[in-house]
C-alpha cells in the first residue's frame, strides 16, 4: 500500500496516575503495561514525528503551537502533586510547528508559536510523551485545544495538519490525549476500589470503544456531541473532531482497544487506529461539515439497545453491598442494553439469616410471620440494589410477585405495595407458589431501567 | 492570645495585563503601559489595605484548580518562574514568596471540621499559578508579607452553581475561624474578575487601549448591578444572585473566590469602597475593598 502521511493513530489518557502511581491500582497498572505495547509499536515505526493534541492544553485566543526546540522543566500537577514531580526535556519539531501554525492561520484563526523558557506544557502531554517516547527518539509536535471551537473549526484545524505534513515532507504518528467520560470522583478514594463514576458513563464509553474497535473513527466523531451530553466526555470530546479531520473523516481503519480502565472515576482508554487506505490531504474547499443526515441515525443506533451489539464480557453485573447475600451462584442484578434485571429478592437482611417479622419455634419451624414487615423489607432490598446499580424505585418497569399463601397474605401485601410502589405505574403479576427457597412469604422479581 | 481578625477583604482580579502594564522588574515582558484605570485603582486599594499593617495576605485563585477538595500551600517558601499559559507574551514573572504555613494548616483543619475535603500541598517543585501571583503582586509588590494561597475547587459546581456556592460559604466560615485562632490580622483577596466573556483576539500591541471595551452591553449591566449591591452593603442579596450572574455573564466568580470572601467577612451589610472598574480584553474587572468596622468582621 502506498504510504500516507499518517502511519498510525492513538487515543490515549493523559492521567498522571498511570505514569506516577501505577502501583496503587490494578487498573492504573494495567494501563501502564498497555502503554508499553504502544511504545513498542511506535519504536518500530519510521514516522518522523509524533503529533499531540491534548485536551489539557487549553487555549482561548485561537491555537498555540509548541515552538521551543528543547523545552525542559520539572512539572507538578496542580491537583495530583502527591504523586511526585515530572522532570522532562523534550525534542520538538519547530519546523513543523511553524508550518502547521501557518496553515491554521490561513484558515483565519489566531495562532501563536510559543517559545518561552518555562512555558507550561500540560500534564497530559507530558505523561503521554514520557510513556510513548521516553528516550525522545522521535520529534514531537504539540497543538493546543481551543475550548471555544466547534466541530467545523476543529475538524478544519485537524485537516490543516495534513497539509503541514505534506509541505514539510514528513510522516507522523498522531496522538489524541483525551479521556472518554471525564466525571471525576471529587473526594479521596481508595485507588484499589477505583471505578467509572457512573454506570451510564461506563456504558457510553463501551459503546464508543466498540465503534473504535471497528475502526469507525468518523462515526465516533459524528456522535461526539451526544456522547458528551450523556457521559460528560473530556472537553466535549472535541479532540475526536481534530483527529477525524486529520485522518480524512473516514471509517477506513482497523482498530484495537488496548485497554480501558477507570482513573479516579474517569474513563481512561488506550486505542490504536491503523489506516487501511493512505491518508492524504483533502482539497481545502471540500466540505468539512459532513454530518448532515448521518448523525441522527448514528445516535439512534447508539441509544437504541436493539441495535447495540453489547460485548457481554464488557458488561458489569452489579453486586449490591447492602442487599442480602444471594443464596446461590447469581448476581443481585444484571444489566443488558437499557434494561436492568434483578434476581429474585426476598426480605432477609444482609449479614443475617433472620427474616423480618418471622418467629421460629425451637425446632426451626415458622411459628408466626408478618407479611407486612416482609413486604416492606423486600421493597427496601429492591431499593438498595437498584440504587447501587444507578437506578431507583421509580424506574421499575415490571414486577413479578411470588406469595407463599395468596389467600392469607394478598390483602396485606397489596396494601403495602400500593403505599410504596403504586404511584410508579409498573406492570405487575402476582402468583402463589408452593414454596420459596427459604422460609419467606414473599419474593419480588423486578425489571427496571438502569 | 489575642483573637485574630480580618482587617479587610478585597475583590482583587488577576488579569496579567495589569502586571504587564506596570513593568515591574520581576516580569520579563515590557510594555508602554495600559489599563491605568485598574492599575490606579489597585494603587488606592493597596494604600488603604497596607495602612492596616496586616500580618498575612490570603488569596483564593481560580487558576489553581483542584478536583479533589480545597488545597492550601504547606511549605514556607516558593520561588520560581510563572508563565501565563494563555498570555505568555505578557506574563513571565519571577516570584519569591513566603507562606504562613501555620495559618494554612489551621484553615485545612477548620475546613475538615466543616466536612470539606482539605489538602496541604507540600511538593517543593510546585509552581504558583499566575492568578495568585498577579493579585498578590498588585496588592503588595514588595512581597514582604507572608501569604496563604487557597486553591479553587470547581468540582462542587459540577452539580450546580448553588451547590458550589454553598461549599464556598463553608470554606469562608472555616477560614474565618482559623484566622480567629491564629491571632493574626489578615487581608482576604478574592482573585476574580466579574463578567468574563472576552474577545478571542488581541491587537498587535496588547496595550493599545483603543481596542479595550466591554465585550457586551448586557455584561456591563450585570457588572453594574453587582457593583451597586456592593456599594450599598447588600451582600446577602449579592450572594443570592451570584448563581444567575454566573450563568448570564460567564462570571469568573464561579471559581468561588467572591463567595468565600463574603462568607468569611460575615456577609457585609456595610458599603464597600469601589476603587475602580475597567475592562481587560472585554472582561469586567473591579477593585473593591471591604474595610471591616472597628472590631472587624470577627
Amino acid at each position: 500500500m502506498k504510504k500516507g502521511l499518517v502511519e498510525s493513530i492513538y487515543l490515549v489518557s493523559g492521567m498522571p496516575h498511570i505514569l506516577l502511581a501505577s502501583e496503587k491500582s490494578k487498573g492504573w497498572d494495567s494501563l501502564k503495561s498497555s502503554y508499553a505495547q504502544i511504545e513498542e509499536e511506535i519504536a518500530r515505526s519510521d514516522a518522523d514525528l509524533i503529533l499531540y493534541f491534548s485536551t489539557q492544553w487549553m487555549s482561548v485566543l485561537g491555537y498555540m503551537f509548541q515552538g521551543d526546540p528543547a523545552p525542559e522543566w520539572e512539572h507538578v500537577d496542580p491537583n495530583w502533586y502527591d504523586f511526585g514531580s515530572m522532570k522532562y526535556q523534550f525534542r520538538v519539531d519547530c519546523d513543523f510547528a511553524t508550518k502547521y501554525a501557518q496553515e491554521v492561520h490561513r484558515l483565519g484563526h489566531n495562532t501563536k508559536v510559543v517559545n518561552y523558557k518555562g512555558f507550561p506544557i500540560d500534564t497530559g502531554t507530558i505523561v503521554v510523551q514520557k510513556l510513548l517516547n521516553p528516550r525522545n527518539e522521535k520529534l514531537a509536535g504539540m497543538v493546543s485545544c481551543n475550548i471555544y471551537a466547534e466541530k467545523v473549526e476543529v475538524t478544519s484545524v485537524g485537516r490543516a495538519a495534513l497539509r503541514a505534513l505534506e509541505t514539510s515532507g514528513k510522516r507522523a504518528i498522531v496522538v489524541l490525549v483525551s479521556n472518554l467520560s471525564n466525571r471525576f470522583e471529587i473526594t479521596e478514594i481508595d485507588p484499589r476500589l477505583d471505578k467509572i463514576s457512573s454506570l451510564k458513563d461506563d456504558e457510553w464509553n463501551r459503546k464508543i470503544l466498540e465503534l473504535l474497535a471497528e475502526g469507525r473513527l468518523e462515526d465516533v466523531s459524528q456522535t461526539a456531541r451526544e456522547f458528551s451530553r450523556q457521559a460528560n466526555a473530556d472537553m466535549g470530546f472535541r479532540g475526536i473532531w481534530w483527529l477525524s479531520g486529520l485522518c480524512g473523516q473516514t471509517n477506513s481503519f482497523s482498530g484495537r482497544v488496548f485497554d480501558y480502565q477507570p482513573v479516579w472515576g474517569t474513563g481512561a482508554a488506550l486505542v490504536g487506529l491503523y489506516p487501511t487506505h493512505p491518508i492524504l490531504p483533502l482539497p481545502e474547499d471540500e466540505d468539512v461539515d459532513s454530518e448532515e443526515g448521518s448523525q441522527a441515525a448514528l445516535v439512534s443506533e447508539m441509544v437504541d439497545s436493539r441495535h447495540v451489539q453489547v460485548n457481554e464480557s464488557l458488561m458489569m453485573d452489579p453486586h449490591s453491598s447492602k442487599a442480602p447475600e444471594p443464596v446461590g451462584a447469581y448476581p443481585h442484578a444484571r444489566r443488558y442494553g437499557n434494561l436492568l434485571f434483578l434476581s429474585g429478592v426476598g426480605p432477609r437482611k444482609r449479614g443475617t439469616k433472620e427474616i423480618p417479622g418471622v418467629q421460629m419455634d425451637e425446632f426451626g419451624n415458622v411459628r408466626e410471620y408478618d407479611v407486612v414487615a416482609q413486604t416492606h423489607s423486600v421493597i427496601d432490598n429492591v431499593k438498595v440494589i437498584l440504587e447501587e446499580a444507578g437506578s431507583s424505585l421509580d424506574k421499575i418497569l415490571d414486577v413479578q410477585i411470588f406469595l407463599a399463601d395468596m389467600k392469607r397474605d394478598f390483602p396485606l401485601f397489596n396494601r403495602v405495595y400500593g403505599e410504596r410502589l403504586g404511584s410508579y405505574g409498573a406492570t405487575r403479576t402476582t402468583v402463589e407458589v408452593g414454596a420459596l427457597p427459604t422460609p419467606i412469604a414473599v419474593e419480588f422479581k423486578v425489571i427496571a431501567q438502569p | 492570645m489575642k483573637k485574630g481578625k480580618i482587617v479587610a477583604g478585597v475583590l482583587a482580579p488577576h488579569p496579567p495585563h495589569l502586571v504587564y502594564g506596570e513593568n515591574p522588574e520581576q516580569n520579563e515582558p515590557k510594555s508602554d503601559g495600559g489599563w491605568e484605570a485598574l492599575r490606579w485603582a489597585y494603587e488606592r486599594c493597596r494604600r488603604s489595605v497596607l495602612s492596616e499593617a496586616p500580618d498575612v495576605l490570603l488569596v483564593h485563585s481560580p487558576h489553581w484548580q483542584t478536583i479533589v477538595g480545597h488545597h492550601v500551600l504547606g511549605l514556607e517558601r516558593f520561588q520560581g518562574l510563572s508563565v501565563d499559559p494563555i498570555f505568555p507574551h505578557l506574563f513571565r514573572y519571577h516570584y519569591d514568596l513566603r507562606v504562613d504555613v501555620e495559618l494554612s494548616q489551621m484553615i485545612a483543619e477548620e475546613g475538615a471540621h466543616q466536612g470539606l475535603t482539605m489538602k496541604v500541598m507540600k511538593n517543593p517543585n510546585f509552581r504558583i499559578d499566575y492568578g495568585s501571583i498577579t493579585s498578590l503582586h498588585l496588592m503588595n509588590p514588595a512581597w514582604n508579607i507572608p501569604v496563604v494561597c487557597i486553591s479553587s475547587n470547581n468540582s462542587p459546581y459540577y452539580f450546580s452553581n448553588e451547590v458550589g456556592q454553598e461549599q464556598m460559604i463553608r470554606l469562608g466560615q472555616a477560614t474565618k475561624r482559623a484566622i480567629e485562632r491564629s491571632g493574626k490580622r489578615c487581608v482576604l483577596l478574592a482573585s476574580n474578575s466579574l463578567s468574563h466573556r472576552h474577545f478571542t483576539s488581541e491587537p498587535d500591541l496588547p496595550e493599545d487601549m483603543s481596542h479595550e471595551h466591554i465585550y457586551h452591553h448586557g455584561q456591563y449591566l450585570w457588572d453594574m448591578k453587582v457593583l451597586e449591591l456592593m456599594r450599598e452593603g447588600r451582600c446577602q442579596e449579592l450572594l443570592d444572585i451570584l448563581p444567575e450572574f454566573i450563568d448570564m455573564s460567564a462570571a469568573e466568580v464561579k471559581a468561588g473566590s467572591l463567595a468565600w470572601m463574603l462568607s468569611a467577612l460575615d456577609v457585609p451589610t456595610y458599603p464597600a469602597e469601589i476603587h475602580g472598574y475597567g475592562t481587560v480584553i472585554g472582561t469586567g474587572n473591579a477593585v473593591v475593598e471591604w474595610k471591616t468596622q472597628p472590631g472587624g468582621a470577627l
